[in-house]
């Protein structure tokens, strides 16, 4: 039973990863109805931005700041550049455009930074939190700060004006530019709060997982399943579906005898699919209605 | 005059090449890629993808035979270094490892990197009479002369490792309950089975929880905790530095003081143990055969004063704490004492002869008393290892240099 | 002057994904041409690139299998790489372990990876877009996890992998063992393209498309769109696990991390290069993927990854639609420059 407390405790830590990964990769799902696969390579970027100023000397909180800042910018910057030329192509080919975004950050960032894992620092310290060893204080403030940031997303696009118009543009583009609403610069804003979610995540995951050009691969497929589990056009649906996975990915590792050690991540992903068999959009998402 | 005739020519020539030939036979033998003034040397590392932090290796590589083609080379040749990228994909390196072979002619391959990277190519280079030397990999199945003639390995194998750490909890905590943390893939597969191997029948009892990882996995917690939940009292930790440290770090924060046994491949003391937190990794054990550059008592070594004044002069953007770094050199060093030995007759057939010949031969980043010693029945170089502990600040060695043999 | 010739034909097609050229005698010309080159390389160049050019072919085949899946049924898949893993794996394990003459394992590998693809198919019927993508992902992502399972060891051989034997030519046959391998490789290209391309056409194919472009009027025209979609599913694992066979052959080995997600990654951007809904376009996908990162490699070892992502942010904005749409739009234009005005 102890064990079992344990696990599952150590599977919301590591889903926490997971479930603000999967917070902004359905911030981006909502704003473009794309999945980005460099996501997670725009977080990594972004904490070594924030590791490089903190070399430089920075406190941490101005590093957080300037880190989240240039990526807002910078996430609107690559969808201006990059894929505004392309936003009539093939669905497709605009996904081989995130693969290819993917390379140009990895090898970018494993050449200015090298491959060595490197330390950065958490605002929570790693104290246990509550005197129980098996949560620490940063995994309590990366459960807490994900929250808040689903709380504010939320508010955000439920409460303002602007949030409206985006999720306006994103459902329906020619309707929103009917009303005025300036549907390329809402793309472009939905891309930069994208990336400032994914490097807030960024730097609340590298404590955990140390931080290096590859820290995020892994992290990401997670997310996405998570995000998928939970219902791509949910984003609290998201968040706990990156919670669950970390947690059965844990639970099958340790308690299925034999087979649940080597396949753990098989096992989660099986179980995944049989939810999505069971509920096709997720298991809180809106299942989509179309008008033939 | 007699007519110069073309049969007069042809009748000369056979005369007049084997004049010249003659004393040249006797002085120069070339293999392919080989001439008076080059010699061309192939490679693969991953320079890309998951396993990029070993592409460092290569770059070593690479830079050291700048710094010896700088000096002259070797018997007047300079190394010609080509260095392809095999993003540790099996089928890229056949790819690559043709195109070095048979593209480029190059004579010999110097530690191609990687365990299946190594297995894919083995069959075609011995097939082909390609040298495969000093392969970057612990793997036991090198050590093989007699169906693999052509490939020789360098490090400990990672078997015999095994077998080091199972003498050692046998002697120091014989009713131990041992968790052991291993890559789901052949190196950590051969950790495993060395260990194993080592316990015996007492494998059975004493091995509690066996626990792998794969490398997209972001952390290891959950295999810590399993192991202290299951009552281990004893961890080996055979993680590369990102998840070695991982479980250092693990393991402190939930307050497990196991017998914690790490393997060489995760020591390091800049790549692994000051991320995991110094203060945790005290009184952990682990074994050793090359110097740690972070460890102060060698600051005034002369082998580690020579490397460190290479890596400024030639590789100064190379982080002087990576192990990478070290082996680097130490391979080409040992290629040159092949070179060397070789003298003007460098076909494929005499390198592997005098790589097979090394006798009592060391290289400068070596642990002192650690030799390299082949013959033709023997194809790994080096054996043996010395344990060392940590003691908050650096590794302090201890005991005699143990010799691990093990043939694959 | 009172039009362009009869015979001349500039049309889109059918569909707007199928491929088409200008007159079917410049296009048969074509077609002899390049036939005639790819007899005549193996002969003119060094064995390595003989090498090279019997591996564009396996990955074009393996693209095909991706492309009837995606680009002709509109099924999203990001798990080819395990049928292709499956594929290589039946063939490895069938040479070695039960030493079946190679070109055997091919049709066993095909047929392996029909059942399991189809019995994928069924599950999937439910899932669209994104929802497939992942559920074919759990499938490229567990394939490594379960070669490597140790209670199937003694027959994947784990994590060590299976080795191959080359096979030779036929006793008599003038050719070395790459050139054999390129022809080998070369006719069971011939062969599938050929079915692939008869399948497109024919009724079952305009179905397939049919499902794509528009499902629910596929649905009311009595097309039994659970039966096309699984039967696409089986029909493109198929393709690539025959792909998978001869590339196991080829390399003559077989290793769990060999066949990872980032293949499949791989196979998509080939499709997306050479052009979705074409099938000639997936062999120039299967020339992107092989050459590409060597092209990058040989720019910069360092930065190979952002200079390969480079390259294909360039193809993609300069080729949207893949080569295969670039081709169109280029004989489109030549031929509206012909017509008079």
């Amino acid at each position: 039973m102890e064990l079992l407390l344990q696990q599952v405790l150590a599977g919301l830590a590591t889903g926490a990863i997971y479930a603000s990964m999967a917070l902004a990769v359905v911030m981006i799902y909502q704003a473009i109805d794309h999945l980005n696969f460099a996501q997670g390579e725009m977080a990594m970027f972004s904490t070594f931005l924030a590791w490089q100023m903190l070399q430089w000397g920075w406190p941490y909180w101005a590093a957080f700041v300037g880190a989240v800042a240039l990526s807002f910018v910078g996430g609107i910057a690559i969808e201006r550049v990059l894929f505004k030329p392309i936003q009539n192509a093939p669905i497709l080919s605009q996904l081989a455009a995130f693969i290819a975004l993917y390379g140009i950050l990895n090898s970018s960032a494993g050449w200015i930074w090298d491959f060595n894992i490197k330390t950065f620092p958490t605002p929570f310290g790693s104290a246990p939190l509550f005197g129980e060893r098996l949560i620490g204080t940063h995994q309590a403030g990366m459960i807490g700060v994900t929250l808040l940031m689903l709380g504010l997303l939320y508010l955000f696009f439920r409460g303002s004006r602007l949030g409206l118009a985006m999720r306006a543009a994103a459902t329906n583009p020619e309707s929103a530019r009917l009303v005025g609403i300036r549907v390329g610069w809402m793309i472009a804003l939905g891309w930069g709060m994208s990336a400032a979610v994914g490097a807030v995540a960024g730097m609340l995951i590298a404590p955990v997982v140390f931080l290096e050009p590859n820290m995020m691969l892994g992290v990401l497929l997670y997310g996405f399943a998570g995000a998928v589990l939970g219902g791509l056009s949910s984003p609290g649906g998201a968040v706990a579906g990156g919670f669950a996975v970390g947690v059965i990915e844990n639970l099958a590792g340790t308690f299925i005898p034999y087979v649940g050690r080597e396949l753990k991540l098989t096992i989660a992903l099986v179980l995944i699919v049989a939810v999505l068999m069971v509920k096709p959009s997720g298991v809180f998402g809106r299942t989509v209605v179309s008008r033939v | 005059m007699k007519k110069i005739t073309r049969r007069s020519i042809l009748t000369a020539a056979p005369a007049a090449i084997t004049f010249i030939a003659l004393p040249a036979r006797a002085e120069k033998q070339y293999g392919p890629g080989v001439t008076d003034t080059e010699i061309k040397i192939g490679n693969t590392v991953p320079y890309s993808g998951p396993a990029s932090s070993y592409g460092t290796i290569g770059k070593a590589e690479a830079a050291y035979f700048r710094m010896l083609n700088d000096q002259g080379g070797v018997n007047g040749r300079k190394i010609n270094f080509i260095s392809y990228d095999d993003a540790y994909s099996p089928p890229k390196t056949v790819e690559q490892v043709r195109k070095l072979v048979e593209e480029d002619g190059v004579l010999l391959m110097l530690a191609p990197l990687g365990t299946p990277t190594n297995s894919a190519i083995q069959r075609y280079l011995n097939q082909k009479k390609v040298p495969q030397l000093f392969v970057a990999t612990g793997a036991t199945k090198w050590n093989d002369p007699k169906h693999f003639p052509w490939t020789m390995g360098w490090q400990p194998n990672y078997q015999s490792e095994g077998h080091v750490y199972a003498a050692y909890i046998i002697e120091h905590q014989p009713s131990g309950k041992i968790g052991v943390l291993y890559q789901n893939d052949d190196f950590g597969k051969d950790y495993l089975r060395g260990l194993r191997d080592g316990l015996g029948e007492k494998a059975k009892s004493m091995l509690v929880v066996e626990a792998p990882y794969e490398t997209t996995d972001p952390t290891v917690d959950s295999q810590i905790i399993s192991m202290k939940s299951a009552g281990a009292d004893v961890f080996v930790n055979t993680g590369i530095p990102k998840f070695a440290a991982q479980a250092i770090r693990k393991t402190a924060e939930i307050d497990w003081k196991p017998l914690h046994i790490l393997s060489s491949v995760g020591n390091s003391v800049g790549a692994a143990l000051k991320p995991a937190g110094l203060e945790n990794a005290k009184d952990i054990v682990s074994d050793f055969y090359i110097k740690d550059p972070t460890d102060p008592q060698w600051k005034n070594d002369p082998g580690y004063q020579q490397w460190a004044a290479f890596m400024d002069k030639y590789y100064p953007e190379g982080d002087k704490t990576d192990a990478g770094n070290v082996v680097g050199p130490s391979f080409c060093q040992t290629l040159v004492q092949v070179l060397k030995q070789c003298g003007d007759n460098l076909t494929r057939e005499n390198i592997m002869k005098e790589a097979a010949n090394l006798h009592d031969f060391t290289v400068p980043m070596l642990l002192p008393g650690i030799k390299i010693n082949t013959s033709p029945t023997d194809f790994a170089p080096i054996k043996q290892i010395q344990m060392a502990r940590f003691d908050g600040e650096r590794w302090k060695l201890f005991g005699p240099v143990l010799s691990g043999e093990i043939s694959g | 002057m009172t039009g362009p010739p009869r015979d001349t034909v500039a049309f889109a097609g059918a569909s707007p994904r199928t491929l088409v050229i200008a007159k079917p005698s410049t296009r048969h010309l074509l077609i002899a041409a390049m036939l005639v080159m790819a007899l005549v390389i193996p002969f003119v160049l060094k064995s390595f690139f003989v090498f090279q050019l019997t591996l564009v072919m396996v990955y074009g085949l393996a693209i095909l299998g991706l492309n009837l899946l995606t680009g002709f049924n509109g099924q999203f898949s990001l798990g080819h790489s395990a049928f292709y893993g499956i594929g290589a794996y039946t063939a490895a394990i069938l040479m070695e372990q039960l030493d079946l003459a190679y070109y055997w394992t091919l049709p066993c590998a095909g047929a392996v990876c029909f059942l399991v693809g189809f019995l994928f198919g069924l599950p999937a019927l439910r899932l669209q877009g994104l929802y497939l993508a992942l559920a074919t992902f759990a499938l490229a992502t567990a394939m490594p996890q379960i070669l490597k399972f140790q209670p199937l060891e003694p027959l994947t051989g784990g994590v060590q992998g299976i080795v191959i034997m080359k096979p030779d030519p036929p006793p008599g046959v003038p050719l070395n063992a790459d050139q054999w391998l390129y022809f080998f490789t070369l006719a069971v290209l011939l062969v599938m393209f050929a079915g692939a391309t008869s399948l497109v056409k024919s009724r079952t194919g305009r179905a397939i498309m049919a499902i794509r472009d528009h499902p629910i009027a596929a649905a009311t025209m009595g097309i039994n769109t659970a039966l096309y979609k699984t039967l696409t599913f089986g029909v493109s694992a198929l393709y690539t696990g025959v792909a998978g066979a001869l590339g196991a052959i080829a390399i003559q080995f077989v290793a769990p991390d060999s066949f990872t997600f980032l293949l499949s990654v791989s196979l998509l951007v080939g499709l997306v290069v050479g052009g979705v809904g074409s099938i000639p376009g997936s062999l120039f996908g299967g020339v992107f993927v092989l050459f590409v990162p060597n092209i990058a490699e040989r720019v910069s070892t360092g930065l190979a990854g952002a200079i390969y992502g480079v390259i294909l942010l360039l193809v993609i904005y300069v080729m949207p639609s893949g080569a295969a749409g670039f081709v169109r739009f280029a004989a489109a234009r030549l031929e509206a420059k012909g017509k008079p005005r």
